[in-house]
């Protein structure tokens, strides 16, 4: 290691990607990808199938190289290394079990592949183990167990070799929702316990909202922007980002102009918009635009109203259900209304 | 499926005059070799061991099982060490050219047995024999491993692509390098394919004649050729009768292992589900 590299070790970046690129054949999957991690962040790669994310984790952990461009680890440029010399793990999206062995011995291989002694594996690998709420399980074989246990096996296999950088892609995938959702919290606890930086991969993007220090959102192999989340949620610095994190809800060219009385593309978060008689007076620090409501689409806890505006075009507005009941709601179908925003939650996105 | 019942009837008998049509004649077979009378009369009357004692003392016969076992050996060795390479670079590697070398390694198992017969014939006299290597047990090893090779290629093949690469990045992920991955995890899971492919690839070999008549020089007589050249010999009857008993029963075993170890249609509801 150099001296310019130990300066980057001690600059707190787990991860510098530079110019990142990769082609199959024709097919540009990254293209100029830019992108520093800090140690102990949880960042997310957020984006549609498609869109390289995948193939940005696959060259960090190793499995892929990169066409053009840098990967540094901890300040060491490891671009061409292969993936058993890289000090990182990953949790692989269906897992990727060792069928013929046993919990324990899943956990306990790349202790054994290192060289670590037996008790000195059997005891971290029972505590990772534990760290997952799996103690007891170490005797099973995979097949034996529910996906939501495989996971949290991979999850150990992953840990127990105190990576520098944990990757981790599309891990809940395939769970239901109220056990992905109870995953989500838990991983997010157990990387605050380890202090390890995650690089977790998802095109869900409630689970980034959810999880995320920072979100970097892909599009056709490039990053939109990166960012906290409610960066991402609320400044949506392109059209993309803007619909693809929440719901697309954009005021456009002619219809801003009427609306706004200014040029260019806005987003408005649905939620910010609230639905009043035709005859409701804006404040001094609102804009306001009159419709018909098209939809009504009640969700149990809130209701979406989907709204054909007079310029031309559509929004759509969230309402909590706090005090109006489902039959309530689905009468206001086709009626007149008027939308109501605060100024300040329009957020002006580029084309 | 819901069927009438009707149609479950109708498919039920089917089945079983199929199943009758197969097996009656391997029956009929199991029951003459203990059958007292020299030319099966049937029903049979009396019983005997004597043609299972004298077959199992025939000098013919046990020549001619020994070569059959070594030929079979030998095939099914080269089998597995070319069949799973070709396994392995088609299911492991893109490269030019890898669709029409599947098509090439499968071909030779659906060709015609005297023409993949003649071929080597050919080749082995304009070749081989130049070079002093005569006419033997060797070139009939070669002449069986090239369909030999299919079958341990396709049960191999099939195992990788079901298991995927992931189990393989995962080992390496985990600090592994690709000799000890292949050690841990890559043989492991196509283990049992292996093993059933050799079996199945022996079981070819065993009864193999046609391309055998081909590539056999004069001294060396396998089990189906042995069979073949004294069928229509008199007093021979009995004995090849109990040969063949004996080569039914020994062969259940094996084959019935091999689909259970293979990834055949029968395999995949049980490999799919969980306990």
């Amino acid at each position: 290691m150099g001296d310019e590299s130990a300066a980057n070790a001690r600059d707190g970046v787990a991860v510098r990607l530079r110019g990142l690129r990769k082609t199959f054949g024709e097919v540009v999957a990254v293209d100029s990808v830019d992108l520093d991690i800090a140690d102990g962040e949880f960042l997310t790669l957020l984006g549609p199938s498609g869109s390289g994310k995948t193939t940005v984790l696959r060259m960090i952990a190793g499995f892929e190289l990169p066409t053009a461009g840098l990967i540094e680890l901890d300040g060491t440029d490891v671009s061409t290394l292969p993936p058993f010399q890289r000090d990182v793990n990953t949790v692989f999206q269906d897992y990727a079990l060792f069928p013929h062995l046993t919990v324990q011995e899943n956990v306990e291989y790349g202790l054994k592949v290192k060289g670590v002694g037996k008790q000195d594996r059997r005891t971290r690998a029972t505590q990772a183990l534990a760290s997952v709420q799996l103690e007891g399980y170490g005797n099973r074989k995979p097949n034996e167990m529910s996906g939501g246990q495989r996971q949290r096996v991979a999850l150990a296999r992953a840990l127990v070799n105190r990576p520098k950088v944990l990757l981790l892609d599309e891990p809940l995938g395939a769970l239901d929702l109220k056990l992905r959702e109870q995953m989500q919290v838990e991983l997010k606890a157990i990387q605050r316990d380890v202090g390890i930086t995650f690089i977790f991969v998802t095109h869900d993007q409630e689970e980034a909202l959810t999880m995320s220090d920072r979100i970097a959102v892909f599009n056709a192999g490039r990053i939109e922007q990166v960012g906290s989340p409610a960066d991402v949620y609320e400044r949506p610095s392109t059209e993309f980002v803007a619909g693809f994190v929440g719901t697309s809800n954009l005021l456009r060219d002619e219809t801003a102009r009427k609306v706004l009385g200014a040029q260019g593309v806005y987003s408005i978060r649905p939620e910010k918009i609230s639905i009043a008689e035709p005859a409701a007076e804006p404040a001094m620090h609102e804009h306001h635009v009159d419709g018909t409501v098209a939809e009504v689409i009640y969700v149990g806890d809130a209701t979406r109203y989907v709204v054909d505006i007079d310029p031309g075009g559509r929004l759509v507005a969230l309402s909590q259900n706090a005090t109006a009941s489902s039959s309530q709601v689905l009468e206001k179908r086709g009626e007149r209304v008027r939308l109501i925003w605060d100024r300040a939650y329009e957020y002006k996105v580029h084309d | 499926m819901n069927l009438s019942k009707s149609a479950r009837w109708g498919l039920t008998a089917i089945t079983g005059i199929v199943l009758v049509f197969i097996y009656f004649p391997l029956l009929v077979v199991l029951i003459n070799s203990f059958n007292a009378s020299k030319v099966f009369s049937w029903p049979p009357t009396s019983w005997t061991t004597q043609w299972w004692s004298k077959a199992a003392t025939n000098e013919g016969v046990r020549s001619a099982l020994l070569t059959s076992v070594k030929a079979g050996i030998g095939a099914t060795l080269i089998a597995i060490v070319l069949g799973s390479m070709v396994a392995f670079a088609v299911a492991r590697y893109d490269f030019f050219g890898r669709d029409s070398i599947s098509f090439l390694v499968i071909l030779p198992i659906a060709l015609p047995g005297i023409i993949t017969g003649i071929a080597l014939n050919a080749s082995f006299s304009t070749v081989l024999v130049p070079l002093g290597i005569s006419f033997g047990l060797f070139t009939v090893i070669l002449g069986h491993a090239t369909f030999c090779i299919v079958v341990v290629f396709n049960n191999v093949v099939a195992r990788l692509r079901r298991t995927g690469s992931s189990l393989e990045e995962a080992a390496m992920d985990l600090g592994a390098g690709p000799f000890q991955t292949f050690r841990d995890v890559t043989f492991p899971a196509v283990r049992s394919a292996l093993v059933a492919g050799a079996l199945l690839a022996f079981a070819l070999s065993f009864d193999e004649i046609v391309v055998t008549s081909f590539t056999a020089g004069p001294g060396v007589e396998t089990l189906p050729q042995w069979i073949f050249n004294n069928l229509f010999r008199p007093n021979q009857g009995p004995i090849i009768n109990a040969v063949a008993a004996a080569l039914l029963i020994a062969f259940i075993a094996p084959v019935y292992l091999a689909m259970r170890m293979s990834d055949g249609p029968s395999r995949v509801v049980q490999v799919g589900a969980e306990p």
